[in-house]
């Protein structure tokens, strides 16, 4: 019954799995598109991929502790059409903030909204989280109606432009994000995540507070789909009330992509960050390898599902070792 | 609880005036219409009582998909009617044999299977229509589907199609073999499997039928509407579930009715052709759904609390 050393690795890190398919999809990507590590084109792409990242951030560690939030998109869809609107072309730095500010209030009440539902009524999370992704996309589409409006083009070229350092101003976001995760993961609050994604009756038993563990995930996951917003505004530029619709699914591919089981108490934060880059990759893959239109949906599609099984596989072949 | 609301149903339209007759051919339209709904919603109350979460994103893309299939095939030939049904079928029943595939193989969620597949689908769709699509419906399918059986019962044979359709589901529910197993995974899978139901096949055949069905609405609706395009089947995904939680059916599964998933289709169906006379914006029509599904399972659809 002698387990081999590498599976144990393999199955105390579960974020392995995403970095050997990042580390495959840049090196196809590098095939494709062999000037990708140029300083322009890796700010360029680093910046697109940002808001998934930061969603993905969001919607792990709901799924961490055994949710899971559909409506994200829906916020980040609110904060985009608010900044485009409120703050609009001509809007100064100071409203910028004022309404970035804002932002991450309508983030946090959203998830709030959603976290009463889920931990307090005890509604589950699937259909609670579908339900308020509607209500969040219908008050996108209040708000603007018709894509339009958009925030001052100076704000939007700082996004676009700035290297510190000479590095893409998105690995800064991602860095101090994890440092976040990992100071957070160190705390009691960090503990009590797993263990009421593990098995939250247990949880319950040894008087870890399940209810305000579950109702925080969901108030991170409103803020990180915030600030996902504030990203994807600050890239596009302007508003679109459906921007973030197609963000959800992705986010929750990308967790599902960095090893973290959907069922809750596996994984991190540094793999779903990875399954973003790596989802986002293989955009750019798709969009440099000449594919025909009419094929593109289907490929991005199939792409999707087979990086959603590939963990299911890997788990088959696992077990069929003796 | 499914009959609370059908009676509720009934005030409503009431409240448009005293016109007997007015009201009649109110309630009636509301039925027309609901009867896609409620179509599409059977296979997703059946996914939904095999429990674990079980649920079928795929449904609106497989409805345009076998929409649109059954457009070209058809191309306006009575006798290509038959095929394309089966044709369609087969589609469906394939599409949710492969989500079924993924979530018991496999191990994924549902829920991201079967949105996964959605995607799929539409990109298939895109693929064999390059955007555009070039067909005819059959006259003999509207003269089924739109029109009523005679002058005398101005009821559109959809609707009796549907209380065929429902008897049927409801026979399979409650007096096979195959609807009692559905209830007994859904209730609790392990004992299920300890009682010697095969779950694996139970999921696979659940999620088959699910497709097939969504299919068999696809095929209604083209023959009711008689056009297609590439979000006819989006619409009807959100409501199908809420038909399904409205009509009493637990979310987490074991429990339900075919029954109150039609009460429930109806509901959903009054309530947005309310906010469409009322003039509602689309968004605003979203949240009105999406709150009425919250304040909805708020009511029926809790779970047990932790404290035993």
């Amino acid at each position: 019954m002698n387990r081999s050393r590498w599976e144990v690795f393999t199955r105390r890190q579960p974020a392995l799995f995403a970095l050997v398919l990042l580390v495959l999809a840049v090196a196809i990507n590098l095939i494709v598109q062999p000037h990708m590590f140029a300083r322009e084109t890796l700010n360029s792409n680093m910046r697109v991929f940002l808001p998934l990242i930061l969603l993905a951030v969001g919607q792990a560690i709901v799924i961490l502790a055994g949710g899971i939030d559909i409506s994200v998109g829906g916020i980040a869809s609110i904060v985009n059409t608010v900044l485009a609107t409120r703050v609009g072309l001509e809007g100064s730095p100071a409203e910028m903030w004022r309404y970035v500010f804002i932002s991450l209030i309508i983030g946090l009440l959203a998830g709030a909204i959603n976290g009463f539902f889920i931990a307090f009524l005890r509604l589950q999370p699937i259909i609670t989280t579908y339900a308020t992704s509607f209500l969040y996309a219908g008050l996108a589409l209040f708000i603007l109606p018709n894509p339009g409006g958009g925030i001052p083009g100076n704000i939007a070229a700082f996004y676009r432009n700035s290297t510190p350092l000479h590095l893409p101003l998105a690995f800064y976001v991602i860095a101090v994000v994890l440092l976040i995760w990992s100071y957070l993961r160190s705390t009691r609050y960090g503990n009590f995540l797993y263990a009421v994604g593990g098995r939250a009756q247990a949880a319950y038993e040894t008087a870890v507070p399940v209810t305000w563990v579950q109702f925080g995930t969901y108030l991170i996951s409103g803020l990180m789909a915030a600030f996902a917003g504030l990203a994807i505004t600050m890239l596009s530029g302007s508003g679109n009330a459906d921007i973030g619709a197609p963000m959800t699914l992705n986010s929750i591919t990308a967790v599902v992509i960095g090893g973290n089981a959907l069922s809750g108490g596996v994984g991190g934060v540094a793999g779903p960050v990875m399954g973003a880059i790596t989802l986002g990759v293989i955009q750019n893959i798709i969009s440099f390898a000449n594919i025909d239109t009419w094929w593109e949906t289907l490929v991005r599609a199939v792409i999707i599902v087979v990086a959603l099984a590939a963990p299911g596989i890997v788990n088959l072949f696992r077990r069929r070792q003796p | 609880m499914a009959v609370v609301l059908f009676l509720l149903s009934g005030l409503l339209p009431n409240g448009f005036g005293s016109d007997l007759d007015v009201a009649r051919a109110q309630v009636l339209n509301i039925l027309r219409l609901a009867v896609f709904l409620g179509v599409i919603a059977a296979g997703q109350t059946l996914v939904i009582i095999s429990g674990s979460e079980g649920i079928d994103l795929s449904a609106g893309s497989v409805v345009t998909l076998t929409a649109i299939l059954t457009y070209i095939l058809v191309n306006g030939a009575n006798e290509k009617v038959l095929l394309a049904l089966l044709v369609v079928l087969a589609a469906g029943a394939l599409i949710g044999f492969i989500n079924g595939v993924g979530i018991t193989f496999l191990k994924i969620s549902p829920f991201v299977m079967t949105l996964g597949m959605a995607g799929v689908v539409t990109g298939a769709i895109i693929v064999i229509t390059h955007g555009s699509v070039t067909g005819k419906v059959a006259p003999i399918m509207t003269r089924l589907i739109a029109r009523p059986l005679s002058p005398s019962l101005p009821i559109p044979n959809a609707v009796l199609i549907w209380i065929l359709f429902g008897i049927l589901i409801w026979l399979l529910l409650e007096r096979t073999t195959f609807g009692r197993n559905l209830f007994a995974i859904g209730v609790n899978r392990i004992t299920a499997k300890l009682s010697g139901v095969n779950v694996t096949r139970m999921n696979l055949l659940t999620y088959s039928l699910a497709g097939a069905l969504a299919g068999f609405g696809g095929f209604l609706l083209v023959g009711n509407t008689g056009v297609v395009h590439l979000q006819l089947g989006q619409p009807f995904l959100f409501p199908s579930i809420a038909a399904v939680a409205v009509g009493g059916t637990l979310l987490s599964g074991g429990k339900g009715s075919y029954w109150g998933t039609m009460a429930g289709a109806i509901v959903l169906t009054l309530i947005t052709s309310l906010l469409t006379t009322m003039q509602m914006p689309d968004s605003v029509r979203r949240m009105v759904l999406g709150g009425t599904l919250l304040i909805l399972i708020s009511i029926y659809g809790r779970q047990r609390a932790l404290r035993q």
